[in-house]
């Protein structure tokens, strides 16, 4: 006796919903204008060209700090939704409570960027990778790409201390 | 330092070139000093850059915004006088957060410069005394005009 699967619009309708909430909670994540995109549990962030993210207007090209920052709002956001994917499905969180709810979010400890391009005056991708997540600290890299997925502009990793459970 | 009309005339040019940069004007950078491969470059507290809505905490990101532009200055106003520098690696370390409300401002300066690449080091500091909030070290890269090189 198995309950039948729930419909697929209920399943990404929550899903969608505490990606959502887990974004829309960071204020410097909307100053970038960063948004996600999700298939089932894996993220791709996503940096839209705006004017105010030139750091050198004669070449043009973005600006290092705006690039890192991106990185590591993508890390941040990965580390988060991860812990918040399992107790979404677990059904430790109730969804509709996971809305209204301001994240607990991953602390950064130490973030090394390594540019290795110069970023171009269009839109950026990334996607971060969790090595390592333990109770306390996290190991993630993140890289980022513009029109070329082979040919990453910018890569990073940083260690982050996990919130109090 | 005001009193340096030299000093005055390198942060009026400066503070010139900053102004021209789209995203410190968005995060509101001011530069405080340049000379000498050192820079102080300081930001306000705006909501908008709030990284942990629990605490109101600034988002590391625009630390790193700050510390790289401060870093970048530091390594353009060294006594060689190189023209061109763009960011190698940044590497930052996150002390403590940054208290809510307070200005933040970045230091960095060159350790050591070579004909390719600067290396710098950086703290930035909130209006408490005491720790950092954060320190970074960076390579550039620099380069230098064409005459220099003989």
């Amino acid at each position: 006796m198995t309950r039948p699967p729930e419909p697929v619009q209920v399943v990404k309708q929550r899903r969608d919903a505490a990606l959502r909430a887990l974004v829309s909670g960071v204020p410097y994540i909307g100053f970038l204008g960063v948004r996600f995109e999700r298939l089932g549990d894996e993220l791709t962030a996503v940096l839209p060209f705006q004017d105010k993210l030139i750091g050198n207007p004669l070449l043009p090209a973005l600006h290092g700090g705006a690039t890192s920052a991106f990185l590591e709002v993508t890390a941040i956001v990965e580390l988060a939704w991860a812990t918040l994917w399992a107790d979404l499905e677990a059904g430790r969180i109730d969804p509709d409570i996971a809305e209204t709810m301001l994240p607990r979010l991953p602390k950064t400890i130490d973030f090394t960027v390594d540019f290795l391009r110069t970023g171009l005056p269009r839109d950026a991708y990334a996607r971060a990778r969790v090595n390592r997540s333990g109770r306390r600290y996290a190991s993630v890299q993140v890289e980022g790409w513009q029109d070329n997925r082979a040919r990453p502009f910018i890569q990073a990793t940083g260690h982050f201390l996990m919130p109090d459970a | 330092m005001e009193t340096d009309p030299q000093m005055a005339a390198l942060l009026a040019r400066a503070r010139q070139f900053l102004a021209m940069i789209p995203l410190g004007q968005a995060l509101a950078f001011r530069l405080d000093q340049i000379g000498g491969g050192r820079a102080v470059i300081s930001m306000p507290w705006d909501e908008r850059l709030i990284g942990d809505p629990r605490t109101g905490v600034i988002h590391g990101g625009a630390i790193s915004a700050l510390m790289d532009t401060c870093c970048g200055a530091a390594a353009i106003s060294h006594p060689e006088g190189p023209e061109m520098t763009a960011t190698l690696d940044l590497r930052i370390d996150y002390m403590r957060p940054a208290a809510a409300r307070q200005r933040i401002t970045a230091t960095a300066e060159v350790f050591r410069m070579t004909r390719s690449v600067a290396f710098l080091r950086a703290t930035a500091c909130d209006e408490q005394e005491g720790q950092p909030v954060a320190t970074a070290t960076a390579a550039f890269t620099v380069d230098f005009p064409k005459e220099d090189r003989t």
